[in-house]
């Protein structure tokens, strides 16, 4: 307990540092850019009037000193205040915070999906190794694996939005239906349904891979010739003996898949219109609204590197052979 | 080498690969002998559906050529991508080696660098980074470079950390070799083949970046690339389909070629592996 007590503890110490040198890395390049970093916060389109850049630049400091400056930036951003978007009329923090749980939503429903559809298709695929079966999991696998995010997503409301109108490609619920209780969950899935395939067909691709290449090594192992010649049916050998441990790698990945999902968000979430912190990030890049900007790269990385610690936590607690270090 | 070339011969997909690529590169180096107009030029009507009269793959929401941007298209993007893989591979290297050859506080820093850029999430760091410093083709190489050196940098590292205590190494130290004689010419000669396994992998994923940068609208304003004409017509998709199909078919064969040629690389220069890999 006291193991796991003192492990826990270098994480978040680690976990810190990772958002110091975020916080760090956001500073430096606004100085880093051309031009004025007040202009560059209050967005440099002209909407920002000269008396708001001054209260930013009193605000920030930026008169002063760079050390002064980045000692006052970093006391902001420990306190969450991640400063304020003039054109949205709301404290940068809030805006984000409002967005975060479609975002949340759409990431672990695509992760959902990828897992699953991942874990399925590469047993599918081991079972059948060196069949068509196997050959077109592999080739469906590759190809999710070389198209972009946006296409996808694009090919997919060409599909079945226009083509087909099976499902709706835009936004986070109807219009204007002002749909109560069951009929809304329902409402909501639908339009959840490709912004989250989207987004987890590519971890899709790479869980297929890694489940059909463990699946392949592992059969081979002892430990499963054991298993068959002890007479277990081979339905048992398989769940019981081999994919057990040919799901280790996989949840290596899902630590990984966090950074990656968050990123695409940005994509998914401009190309369907879902309501998230990728659309928020997005509206700010057109609007030139760099603090909402800078806020929501900073928030994208504390979800990281929380679901980071998440996945540790649970990882030592799945496989105790792991060395706590 | 000449088994090396026997073993890349037997994978059909590498050699596919390869054709394809040749290809895409034609089609990028002739742009201006197949397409005389520039891809910017107004040379029809608007929303012409593909093969239409002189527009072979249709024309865009102002009546560019969609055929031309494709071609245009694929010298900026394949440009791109083999200067941001360059950088990022020249970075990996050195960062990776000194990591792996020196060890101890040197290595303890780097790896907490690498860790660092393999936790934030790496495409938002691109577009924050293009976005502010204003979008250029300096400033996309530089995203690029920026969020694909960690991968490289670890393979190094593990590379030279067992390398370092191998004989031939061994004798060249006691010969007295200076530490960047060394690493230039006793390890990194001998750990090549990971960073040729990743080099078209390494292409293949930036030219998705590279892409979806363009999509945003983060590329640079005189480039006409793949991603640029998806995400310019992205509004429209609707009734003019085309002008996202084509790009975006595009990109995927480009990709999936490079998948394909740094599958049959790692076969060809792992042989073991390959041939556990199909029992």
């Amino acid at each position: 307990m006291k193991r796991i007590a003192a492990f826990l503890a270098r994480r978040i110490v680690k976990s810190i540092l990772v958002l110091f040198m975020i916080a760090l890395f956001n500073f430096f390049l606004v100085r880093a850019a051309p031009g004025d970093p007040a202009e560059i916060l209050a967005g440099q389109s002209g909407a920002a009037d000269a008396e708001y850049i001054q209260k930013l630049r009193q605000d920030f400091g930026l008169d002063q000193p760079i050390p002064v400056q980045l000692m006052s930036y970093l006391k902001h951003i420990a306190v969450f205040d991640l400063g304020y978007s003039h054109r949205q009329q709301a404290p940068v923090a809030t805006l984000i915070l409002n967005q975060l749980p479609a975002t949340l939503l759409l990431a672990l429903t695509s992760f959902a999906f990828a897992l699953l559809a991942g874990v399925a298709l590469g047993i599918q695929a081991a079972l059948r190794v060196g069949k068509w079966g196997d050959t077109v999991i592999t080739t469906i696998a590759m190809l999710a694996y070389a198209t972009p995010l946006f296409w996808v997503g694009l090919m997919l409301v060409l599909v079945f939005s226009v083509q087909l109108q099976w499902l709706p490609a835009f936004g986070y619920e109807s219009v204007g239906t002002a749909l109560t209780g069951f009929a809304r969950v329902i409402d909501i899935a639908r339009h959840l349904m490709l912004p989250a395939v989207t987004l987890g067909l590519f971890y899709m691709a790479v869980y297929t891979r890694l489940t059909r290449a463990s699946m392949l090594e592992i059969r081979q192992l002892d430990f499963v010739k054991t298993a068959r010649a002890k007479g277990l049916s081979e339905r048992t050998v398989i769940t019981r003996h081999v994919l057990r441990n040919a799901l280790l790698p996989v949840i290596t990945y899902a630590g990984i898949q966090a950074g990656h999902l968050i990123g695409g968000a940005l994509l998914v979430e401009t190309v369907f219109g879902w309501p998230g912190i990728g659309r928020l990030a997005f509206d700010a890049l057109v609007q030139r609204d760099y603090s909402v900007l800078l806020g929501v790269f900073f928030m994208a990385s504390i979800v990281v590197v929380v679901v980071n610690l998440i996945t540790d936590i649970l990882y030592t607690v799945a496989d105790p052979r792991i060395e706590l270090k | 080498m000449n088994n090396f070339f026997h073993a890349f011969r037997r994978h059909k997909g590498g050699i596919i690969g390869l054709v394809v690529l040749a290809l895409v590169a034609v089609m990028a180096l002739c742009a201006g002998w197949l397409f005389p107009d520039s891809p910017w030029d107004i040379v029809n009507a608007p929303y012409l559906p593909p093969l239409s009269d002189d527009a072979l793959l249709g024309t865009d929401t102002l009546g560019r050529d969609i055929a031309t941007g494709i071609a245009y298209g694929a010298r900026v993007t394949l440009v791109l991508a083999i200067v941001s893989t360059a950088v990022s591979i020249l970075v990996g290297i050195t960062v990776g080696a000194v990591s792996g050859f020196y060890g101890g506080k040197v290595d303890q820093v780097i790896v907490g660098f690498i860790e660092l850029f393999q936790t934030i999430p790496g495409f938002f760091l691109a577009v924050v980074l293009v976005a502010i410093l204003t979008p250029t083709i300096g400033t996309v190489i530089l995203a690029i470079a920026l969020v694909s050196w960690p991968p490289l940098a670890r393979l190094v590292r593990a590379e030279f950390m067992s390398m370092k205590h191998r004989e031939f190494v061994q004798a060249a130290m006691l010969s007295g070799q200076s530490s960047t004689r060394i690493i230039l010419t006793q390890i990194l000669s001998n750990s090549l083949s990971p960073v040729i396994v990743s080099g078209p992998l390494m292409v293949a994923s930036a030219i998705l970046l590279e892409s979806a940068l363009s999509f945003l609208g983060l590329g640079d304003p005189n480039a006409m690339t793949w991603g640029y004409i998806i995400g310019a017509s992205r509004s429209v998709l609707r009734d003019a389909w085309w002008m996202s199909v084509f790009p975006g078919v595009a990109i995927l064969v480009t990709v999936l070629a490079l998948n394909l040629v740094g599958e049959a690389l790692n076969d060809a220069l792992n042989p073991k592996l390959a041939r556990k890999r199909t029992s």
